[in-house]
């Protein structure tokens, strides 16, 4: 036997392990309490959040599924299976998809306006420099306006007599009558696009932000003294860096894109002749305002399948990018 | 001739804080040379080594590369190449990609890209790493990508930023070894930056001691080590470090290996410095014994004293005993009291 083969047998336990001790206490211990119950507690403590999600996400959820293949109505509230008939109404109906194309533009548009604002932005704002608090505190004071206080703003801007917008124009001699923003079907859908990038690209630009700053100062050096000038930094080094969390970003602002209704709501209700009308306003007018649930429900749950699908991939791929 | 790089007067000064990170330099290289710039963490060393790259603008003096003044200029203007600390690769990028990144400005044919490319990865051995990612290399592996990104722009100069300290204590040791053949066999001015003494004493042609941004001193390794020129350098370089008494006025020093117990220290006894010592403890170290040690006879004040006796020297020393030991007169220094540098030699006998 070589002398490792014998040392490995060394390793076992002593014999004399003093095992009389464990089982008679000397003194008597306190009783084990709820807080000491790991398992329990952790249970105690989830209960609220499933609770919640049950109550106020999965059954809303589920019964808009069932209200789907139903005829049910706010003035004939019992639940008729009528299968597929509902489904088959809003697919048939032009301003379905007069809505599930504006839906798409308003989505597109924004979201690549929102991702190349917030980019610039949190360019900026990893700088240093005098004053960054405040162009700070305004890149996000539109994040915390409410969005009532918000809106009655944006009513006014874009008001077809008064718009200070308009105004302003004017007095620079580019426009010689008012603009009727949300008068006109392309001026309206750009409106809403530019009232939801407002909204929207303080968060973006904050989640982008944790992208600029988690690029290693050293990358940004050796990039310098390799000869790379802004642009080619910005394409070969910022860019590709910061792509995961770029997705990540576009992945949150097309979700709350795609489910938002206020904008629409407030500007334009969906008009003119239903030229900003997007799926989750025309939802709600049809479900809630025109009392047909059925409906609203089919229409509102139309997206989600894309969506889910959407936000699986952009997921699977953030996580399966080689980036650090 | 002119020097390769050469820096005057050079301060560097953050408004945040208040520090005075390099406070009035002056170095200059000589051709080919490979000088080390020493110092604790926080003495400005990196600072200094930025400056020069172009990734800090100094607040005064003039930085000076193949003797045109380059204030104000880019990096890539300067004709250096970097490599850091954490080496900075791309991590997105192949180990290809990462080393032609520098050349797509100056050179446009992209088969003379890769074969600058692949001629500076045979000469780091990296020739099968190519293809591949930054975060599939181990640490050694990702130290000569870097490297060789730094070759193929054919610098003046490399600036080297502790390219060391991010890699285990046993690839230490031989990636020294290859970084001063690598050096020595392409002739280049290499700047390095380092807190490590020993990497320092291995590495540099020149050392540069900087403390609080100031230069302390600045000679061959065998100089700084032997004639520091104030007591920040003789404690700072040398492990264990010279042995400083405190007599008053002055201080004198004497290294580890100088002082030995007597018996060990030869026939021609009439220049040695004897004394008594009374012996704590002793430490077997690579087969030296470090001896610590207390005494009464060199100054006005108990004085702790190490002594590193060599593997071939026989002489007994054992634990808790007083015993004789001496260091040769030659071997001493002296320092001032009050300002720490070294001054005149002092009659040492009372």
């Amino acid at each position: 036997m070589t002398p490792a083969h014998r040392s490995n047998g060394v390793g076992t336990v002593p014999a004399d392990t003093p095992t009389h001790e464990r089982s008679t206490p000397q003194t008597k211990l306190p009783r084990r309490s709820v807080a000491d119950s790991e398992g329990l507690l952790a249970k105690l403590f989830l209960l609220p959040t499933v609770a919640y999600i049950i109550g106020l996400v999965a059954f809303p959820f589920i019964l808009a599924i069932v209200f789907s293949f139903s005829d049910v109505t706010t003035g004939n509230p019992s639940l008729d299976f009528v299968g597929l008939r509902q489904w088959q109404t809003i697919l048939g109906s032009r301003i379905f998809w007069t809505a599930f194309r504006n839906t798409i533009t308003f989505t597109v548009i924004s979201m690549m306006l929102i991702v190349v604002i917030a980019h610039i932005l949190a360019t900026v704002l990893v700088k240093d420099f005098k004053g960054k608090w405040l162009v700070r505190f305004c890149v996000l004071l539109p994040w915390t306006t409410p969005v009532s206080l918000a809106a009655v703003s944006w009513l006014w801007l874009l008001n077809s007599i008064f718009s200070p917008i308009d105004w302003v124009l004017r007095w620079f001699g580019l426009i010689e009558a008012n603009m009727y923003y949300l008068g006109r079907p392309v001026l309206a859908m750009g409106s809403i696009i530019a009232v939801h990038v407002w909204r929207i690209v303080p968060v973006a630009t904050v989640i982008i932000m944790a992208g600029h700053m988690a690029i290693p100062g050293e990358i940004n050096d050796a990039a310098e003294i390799d000869g790379a000038g802004f642009w080619r930094k910005l394409r070969e080094i910022t860019i590709p860096l910061t792509l995961p969390i770029s997705a990540v970003a576009v992945l949150f602002g097309a979700i709350l894109t795609f489910a938002d209704m206020t904008v629409v709501f407030i500007l334009t209700r969906g008009g003119p002749t239903q030229a900003t009308q997007v799926l989750s306003s025309w939802a709600f007018f049809k479900g809630i305002e025109g009392g047909d649930l059925a409906q609203g429900a089919a229409v509102a749950l139309f997206l989600f399948p894309l969506l889910l699908a959407a936000a699986i991939a952009i997921l699977r791929a953030v996580r399966r990018s080689e980036v650090i | 001739m002119a020097h390769v790089v050469e820096v005057r007067g050079l301060k560097k000064h953050f408004e945040k804080g208040d520090v005075r990170a390099v406070d009035g330099v002056d170095i200059a290289t000589r051709e080919g040379e490979y000088l080390v710039l020493l110092g604790p963490s926080g003495c400005g060393k990196t600072t200094l080594l930025r400056m020069i790259a172009g990734l800090e603008e100094p607040t005064e003096g003039e930085i000076l590369i193949g003797g045109n003044v380059v204030n104000g200029l880019p990096p890539r203007a300067r004709g250096i190449a970097m490599v850091f600390q954490s080496y900075a690769l791309y991590p997105h990028k192949t180990v290809l990609d990462n080393i032609t990144f520098p050349l797509k400005t100056t050179m446009p044919d992209r088969d003379a890209r890769r074969e600058k490319a692949g001629w500076a990865a045979d000469l780091l051995g990296i020739g099968e790493l190519l293809g591949r990612k930054p975060r599939h290399l181990s640490g050694g592996e990702r130290q000569r990508v870097a490297l060789a990104r730094a070759l193929v722009r054919d610098p003046s100069v490399f600036l080297l930023d502790e390219p060391l300290s991010n890699l285990d204590a046993k690839l230490r040791t031989s990636a020294r070894d290859e970084l001063k053949q690598f050096q020595e066999r392409l002739g280049t001015t290499t700047i390095y930056v380092t807190h490590d003494q020993v990497e320092a004493m291995g590495l540099g042609d020149r050392i540069a001691v900087i403390l609080n941004g100031k230069v302390r001193q600045i000679g061959p390794p065998q100089e700084v080590y032997s004639h520091p020129a104030d007591t920040f350098v003789a404690t700072f370089i040398g492990s264990p470090p010279m042995n400083l008494i405190d007599r008053g006025d002055h201080l004198i020093g004497f290294r580890p290996e100088n002082f030995l117990p007597l018996e060990a220290m030869g026939s021609n006894g009439n220049n040695l410095l004897e004394v008594d010592v009374q012996v704590h403890r002793i430490e077997y170290l690579s087969g030296d014994r470090h001896v610590y040690a207390t005494t009464s006879g060199l100054g006005p004040d108990d004085a702790h004293i190490i002594a590193r006796i060599p593997a071939t020297v026989n002489a007994g020393v054992s634990e808790d005993s007083t015993q004789r030991f001496a260091v040769h007169e030659k071997d001493l220094r002296f320092f001032d009291g009050e300002s720490g540098l070294q001054t005149e030699p002092r009659p040492v006998r009372t």
